[in-house]
């Protein structure tokens, strides 16, 4: 079994749901981000998505672009990113870590060689936000042939027929974009999440993160109550942001721990 | 309508929007769907009869084609080899190419009921011919443009604005063309159910290259009826400048299966290819992922779009139309580039000559048919798309000279 796998299988025989907290590696430095990951699993994090900067994030909004802007001018790209999650193995060999980005960069590389690089880096799952299922299916071959989850976003308007064909091609679990709009937007519809979820259980076989727009513990709490995951990224890189480099892993640690104590007392 | 017939062996993009391994859909899944309805609403109205005639209808009457070929008699005889021929581009309503794109595009939002327009624009002549549009149809427009083209089109800003278009200036990233692009992706995610997004350029995820060639291949749908009227045959090449590649693709579409006509683009050598300062991903580029489709891009070893330059605004983007990444890995097209010294040279000397003043881009086209008619016999026939025209590089052709205006 995946280490993702067994992480929500261990979540779901406590009765809680996961926290997946969202951070680009290299914001604001290669040195802190490792450091980051331990203090966000310290403060209850379950999985952590790590975002591999892109020039050109067309699905971020503006915290996140900026992530990647301060992570790019210090030429960070994904085989530092690769560096990064070996440095993180090396006292954690627990947390999933699953990297988010974009398609390029993984192009560059080539997939074979990403899949084996990323699976010896301690990598378990990867969500490239502009390779729709269908456009995938030989990076996705390559990365289940190195025991890596292929993780797939799901939309307020991807039809229930759609549906099917991303529960063929994913593992791991499946990550619903709460909105239409890029990350960190403000207009989450809490009732459209409510009325969607459902139809994905019907389609798809696997947990269900929720992410897109969820700013508080309240809102989180409430995601929670609908899906397995509640995903944290803007929220998070604002107080990554706004810290003095000091500050960092202290700032980033209390925002996930009071998100884990609001999803854990009912 | 005959905008289709040239369609026999050749019958790219695949249903998926493949040209070989370019194109295709590489979008964030928020955007599947509508550009599955976007695709469905196309190939639906590309084959009805009455949408094809409304089409037609307002090329003629509102962009005023179709638009002559001339005879550049004087530059021909000064360079002493091919007779160089132009398609004039240049007399469409607002000045290029652009309109029959955006015409095209407007039309079938007015079929799928969206009453919001969006553009993406980098010199602004694409977000001219979109904000004109939408006025001629009553559609709200907000054209997104970097802030450095911003300051860098004052005038080209104004008249959006005095068509009633909201220009949103982009912040982010390398605050160009490209950036322009991300931010009104963003903006489609958002609006996706009221909002039509006109893409400027053969580029973009299916079914937007191919719906693009589509609307410009009406340039060259014309050229092969009128080539053999006015020199008895078809000409020996046709020569277009390549940024995205949308007035190349209208020109070379109904050649394709005409072997006998070399279709050559010229791309922005910028400071030159060696400087690394240029835009000409299909010169000097690699095989990547942009912009929802796979095409050449100007990248670095991780992947990272790099910055591009070239005097021409509308040629300054990292990408370049999929169809054109197939046409020259298959040895249909062959691909050149001139640089920004070449292309001024070509300006002037196209101005003093002929008194015509091509845009920045399409001077990049004549530069290379400069460089290629003198080695060719005086019987030889080159066709050069003229694109646009010059007037909006005044600023730009004077800050090169060291006038300031």
């Amino acid at each position: 079994m995946s280490r993702i796998s067994a992480t929500f299988e261990n979540l779901r025989a406590a009765d809680k749901k996961a926290l997946i907290p969202f951070v680009t590696a290299g914001d604001p430095n290669v040195q802190l981000t490792p450091a980051i990951m331990h203090g966000l699993v310290d403060a209850g994090a379950d999985i952590i998505e790590l975002g591999v900067p892109f020039s050109d994030p067309m699905a971020d909004g503006p915290t996140i672009q900026r992530s990647s802007e301060r992570a790019l001018e210090q030429g960070v790209g994904l085989r530092d990113v690769l560096q990064i999650v070996s440095q993180f193995r090396q006292t954690d060999q627990q947390t999933p870590v699953v990297l988010m980005g974009y398609a390029n960069p993984i192009e560059a590389i080539g997939y074979a060689e990403f899949a084996q690089t990323a699976k010896t880096a301690g990598v378990d799952g990867v969500l490239v936000v502009d390779y729709p299922p269908e456009e995938s299916r030989e990076l996705t071959k390559q990365l289940n042939a190195s025991g890596l989850d292929s993780i797939f976003l799901l939309a307020p308007t991807t039809l229930e027929a759609r549906m099917d064909e991303v529960a063929r091609t994913a593992s791991g679990y499946v990550y619903y974009v709460s909105l239409k709009g890029v990350t960190g937007a403000k207009n989450l519809d809490l009732s459209e999440v409510a009325e969607k979820i459902p139809q994905i259980r019907a389609h798809v076989d696997l947990p269900i993160g929720v992410g897109f727009g969820i700013r508080d513990g309240k809102t989180a709490r409430a995601v929670a109550e609908l899906a397995d995951a509640v995903v944290i990224g803007s929220r998070l890189v604002e107080e990554i942001e706004q810290a003095a480099p000091e500050d960092v892993v202290a700032r980033a640690s209390a925002l996930i721990s009071e998100i884990r104590q609001a999803l854990d007392n009912a | 309508m005959q905008m289709y017939e040239a369609l026999r062996a050749y019958n790219l993009p695949d249903e998926r929007g493949h040209f070989g391994v370019y194109g295709g859909v590489f979008v964030a899944e928020t955007l599947v769907h509508a550009l599955e309805e976007l695709r469905e609403n196309y190939e639906r109205l590309r084959q009805d009869k009455d949408f094809l005639s409304e089409f037609e209808y307002e090329l003629k009457h509102y962009v005023g084609r179709p638009s002559p070929v001339y005879y550049a008699k004087r530059l021909s005889e000064q360079l002493g080899g091919a007779q160089i021929w132009l398609k004039r581009e240049d007399l469409n309503h607002t000045g290029a190419h652009k309109v029959n794109n955006t015409v095209g595009q407007a039309l079938l939002a007015r079929h799928m009921g969206k009453k919001r327009v969006i553009a993406e624009t980098g010199a602004g002549q694409h977000g001219v011919a979109s904000a004109t549009v939408a006025a001629r149809y009553g559609m709200e427009c907000v054209v997104y443009m970097g802030s450095e083209d911003v300051k860098r089109q004052a005038s080209n800003v104004y008249r959006m604005k005095l068509l009633g278009a909201t220009v949103v200036p982009v912040e982010s990233g390398s605050k160009t063309l490209k950036d322009a692009l991300n931010e009104a992706m963003r903006d489609w995610v958002t609006n996706v159910e009221d909002t039509f997004y006109i893409i400027g350029t053969v580029a973009g995820p299916h079914p937007y290259p191919m719906m693009v060639r589509d609307f410009n291949s009406v340039v060259g749908h014309e050229l092969r009826a009128q080539m053999p009227e006015e020199v008895g045959r078809q000409p020996d090449a046709i020569i277009a400048c390549v940024g995205g590649g949308s007035n190349a693709m209208g020109a070379f579409y109904p050649y394709i299966e005409d072997k006998s006509v070399r279709l050559i683009g010229v791309e922005a050598a910028g400071f030159g290819i060696s400087s690394g300062k240029h835009a000409a991903p299909l010169c000097a580029g690699k095989p990547g992922v942009l912009h929802g489709n796979r095409t050449y891009l100007m990248q670095d070893d991780n992947g990272q779009i790099t910055e591009t330059h070239s005097i021409s605004a509308g040629l300054d983007y990292p990408g370049v139309g999929p169809e054109h990444a197939w046409l020259k890995d298959s040895g249909r097209a062959e691909y050149v580039a001139a640089d920004d010294k070449e292309a001024l040279e070509a300006f002037h000397t196209l101005t003093r000559t002929e008194g015509i003043m091509p845009a920045l881009e399409s001077a990049h086209a004549v530069a290379y048919a400069m460089k290629l008619a003198p080695q060719m016999d005086k019987d030889a026939v080159l066709l050069v798309n003229l694109s646009g025209r010059g007037d909006k590089d005044m600023d730009t052709v004077a800050q090169a000279s060291g006038i300031k205006l």
